[in-house]
């Protein structure tokens, strides 16, 4: 007895007391939890594993990246889930991002209207939760565009339902390599050429319109060799038969909604991360770049941008994280992403709860990790360097 | 995030309850009211009214359950669950009956371990579209956008439907009956599949609902019936003769205007006898139940063709397959002895 109190009152000792308890009892919480699950999944008759994963799945899926039937597995399906999820999550980011950017800089702009209306903006769409700008954006798309029989038509070749957006499919033919080529082949030389103008730049103060030659050149090199290939593309089209549009590419309203309502909340945070990066910035340094004669958009994109960057991309690190797991909200809408198939249909005809959850969670962290990995080797590369 | 987290509290639900498989009935006695899964709200089967009561077919079976073991109906209450979430929630504990629109198939009784008491109604499942269209049969709905409530019997049917017929669709997979509701209505899908009787209740809720006609073509067999969890027999036995003393009640002429008065007799027939408790039903005293179970179904809650005709005869069903074999139809009651 008296051994243990002079354990506790010593400090350090007391420490290592405190950690083995507390490991003990996290170890001891979770032998629990999982000595209850092997009783219940006994008394319930269950037994764990992932064979279900080879069979068939049984069911159809309306947007499918790679080929699927209703034949295939239900890891098959649980694929083409998590190409959906990624679908919208890189769509999205892209979106929210440009999004984010522009409304984080006309915030502070002095345009008083400008500025007030985004203010607004932001205000209102990051205090309606995210749930009900997916719903919003759906009842809007399947309530107010018109059905298949009186699309909105635009020249023939797309058309504007309730039941998506249909464009003309580019088809790649034969002799379609040389315009890869070239494509490639432009891309090298504007990078090249870039380079180039900013060491003319660096060492003689000349200026290449870098911009307007680079422009030209992804342009025009490309559709040369389109057309000295013969055109090697050849569209197909959607047409009405029946009740809806067949062929072409077919945007789901599910899709767009889901897309679209992801971007605008999270651009609204992601604005707001943005206007404290360029908060964070000394006005020195605006004055300064000012003073050297730049003008209003150069300063914000070669000064001010460049430096906040650092305080930006933390934060919008972890507004890519909530994009990501937000768009598990696909399922109230009937988007079908990952939850929807593996943690939805799939889940329920095979009732394999347990293993159907530990992968979705498993898959969900497998992309965050990604995603944050990404991030930080971003961060690092734009990091401050001591010298 | 939110379906994760319901399915997240489920899984806990599994993961951290002890074995609560044994003695259902002392649980329910011990807790004073049957907590009971049903619908998110499908008129005529469970939905609750402008009160807040809940009504309807599936509904009143819990209440009948609950007239027999704890001798009054009203001493329910009911959480609501959609397609996916009904066996997790089952399987959790949060209910001790699963009653609603449940098919009854292989897989769901021997893999996922449920127990199915019985068929309260026999269904199929059937498409439904705007008369508009034109539509008189389902063999003409090739290319169409199609409406299906996910986490059913009815996606596994539509794909083999279409398939087997050579047909292309498009899926338009909802959570609840009532998104799908909304969405058909918008025309985000040409027609809605799902059970015949779901179809008629969901087009009883329309504004005008002669302008949707429900197709003739039958593409399933839905064997409807209320869940239990496997393990606890007893209670199995009690819930499957709740429902039998329904329809036992129809059989024998016991209604739940005549049922007191036939209760408090002496009658004709010993099988009136025996299951209004005026003469002992062998067993009934083993199983928990008192000697007045089935008059408290009976005269609380009604026998079957009561609760029928309450409920989904105003849909427009009729009795068709669901009649007495008596009368014709697939209901076939063991003896009351
Ligand atoms: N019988 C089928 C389908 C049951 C089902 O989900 N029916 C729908 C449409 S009739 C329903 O009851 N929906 C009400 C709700 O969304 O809560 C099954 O067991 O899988």
């Amino acid at each position: 007895m008296d051994f243990l109190a002079r354990i506790w009152r010593h400090e350090e000792s007391r420490a290592v007391v405190i950690q083995i308890l507390v490991i003990l009892a996290v170890f001891g919480s979770f032998g629990w939890l999982i000595s209850n699950l092997v009783t219940n999944f006994a008394a319930l008759n269950k037994n764990f594993g992932f064979d279900f994963l080879s069979q068939p799945a049984g069911y159809d899926i309306n947007q499918t990246l790679v080929e699927y039937t209703n034949r295939s597995s239900h890891l098959r399906a649980a694929f083409v889930g998590l190409l959906n999820t990624f679908l919208v999550a890189v769509f999205g980011i892209i979106l929210a991002t440009i999004m984010g950017v522009i409304l984080g800089i006309i915030r502070l702009s002095n345009n008083w209207l400008a500025r007030n209306v985004t203010y607004w903006y932001i205000e209102f769409t990051r205090n309606v939760p995210i749930l009900l700008h997916i719903l919003l954006w759906h009842g809007i798309i399947i309530n107010t565009l018109p059905r298949p029989k009186n699309a909105y038509n635009f020249g023939d070749i797309s058309f504007l339902t309730n039941r998506g957006f249909y464009v003309p499919e580019p088809i790649a033919e034969t002799g379609i390599a040389a315009v890869y080529l070239a494509v490639v082949a432009a891309i090298v030389f504007a990078v090249f050429f870039k380079r180039h103008a900013k060491k003319l730049q660096a060492e003689t103060g000349r200026q290449l319109p870098v911009f307007g030659v680079n422009l030209a050149v992804l342009i025009a090199v490309p559709a040369l060799a389109f057309v000295v290939s013969g055109s090697p593309v050849s569209f197909e089209y959607p047409v009405l038969k029946g009740f809806n549009f067949k062929g072409g590419m077919h945007l789901l309203p599910e899709f767009v909604a889901l897309t679209f309502a992801l971007a605008i909340y999270t651009a609204a945070f992601i604005a707001e991360n943005v206007r404290a990066g360029i908060l964070a910035i000394h006005k020195g340094q605006r004055e300064a770049a000012e003073a050297l004669g730049l003008r209003p958009g150069r300063v914000m994109s070669l000064v001010i941008l460049p430096q906040a960057r650092r305080v930006i991309i933390p934060p919008l690190t972890s507004q890519y994280l909530n994009l990501t797991k937000n768009s598990s909200l696909a399922i109230a809408i009937g988007y079908m992403d990952l939850v929807a198939t593996l943690g939805g249909i799939t889940l329920n005809q095979t009732g394999r709860e347990i293993e159907t959850m530990l992968l979705v969670m498993g898959m969900y962290l497998i992309i965050s990790l990604s995603i944050s990995m990404a991030m930080n080797w971003y961060n690092s590369s734009v990091k401050l360097v001591d010298r | 995030m939110k379906k994760i987290l319901i399915a997240m509290a489920g899984l806990a639900g599994v993961v951290a309850a002890t074995s609560a498989n044994a003695g259902t009935l002392e649980d329910v006695r011990d807790r004073g009211h049957l907590n009971c899964v049903v619908n998110t709200g499908l008129t005529g089967f469970a939905s609750p009214d402008d009160a807040g009561n809940w009504t309807g077919f599936d509904v009143e079976f819990c209440r009948a359950v609950a007239a027999a073991v704890l001798g009054d109906a009203s001493k329910v209450e009911f959480v609501t669950a959609t397609g996916k979430t009904r066996f997790t929630k089952l399987a959790a504990g949060e209910g001790e009956i699963l009653s609603r629109n449940t098919t009854w198939t292989f897989s769901r009784d021997v893999d996922l371990a449920q127990t199915f008491i019985g068929v309260n109604y026999y269904d199929g499942q059937a498409f439904m579209v705007p008369a508009a269209l034109g539509v008189s049969s389902a063999s003409e709905l090739d290319g169409a956008s199609v409406c299906i409530q996910t986490g059913t019997t009815t996606e596994l049917n539509l794909a083999e439907y279409f398939s087997s017929n050579g047909m292309s669709y498009e899926p338009v997979p909802i959570e609840t009956n009532a998104e799908a509701r909304e969405s058909y209505l918008a025309g985000r899908c040409d027609v809605y599949t799902t059970d015949g009787s779901g179809l008629a209740a969901t087009r009883a809720t329309f504004d005008a609902p002669d302008a949707h006609v429900i197709l003739p073509e039958i593409v399933s067999k839905e064997p409807l019936g209320p869940v239990v969890r496997e393990g606890d027999d007893n209670w199995a036995d009690i819930v499957s003769w709740t429902l039998k003393a329904m329809m036992a009640g129809e059989e024998l002429g016991i209604t739940s205007a005549n049922a007191a008065q036939l209760g408090a007799q002496v009658n004709d027939n010993p099988e009136i006898n025996r299951l209004l408790g005026v003469d002992p039903l062998q067993g009934a005293e083993q199983a928990g139940l008192s000697s007045d179970w089935a008059l408290n179904i009976l005269s609380q809650v009604g026998n079957y063709a009561e609760s029928f005709e309450r409920n989904l005869t105003p849909l427009g069903l009729s009795r068709g397959m669901n009649a007495l074999a008596r009368d014709g139809g697939l209901h076939y009651i063991p003896p009351i002895k």
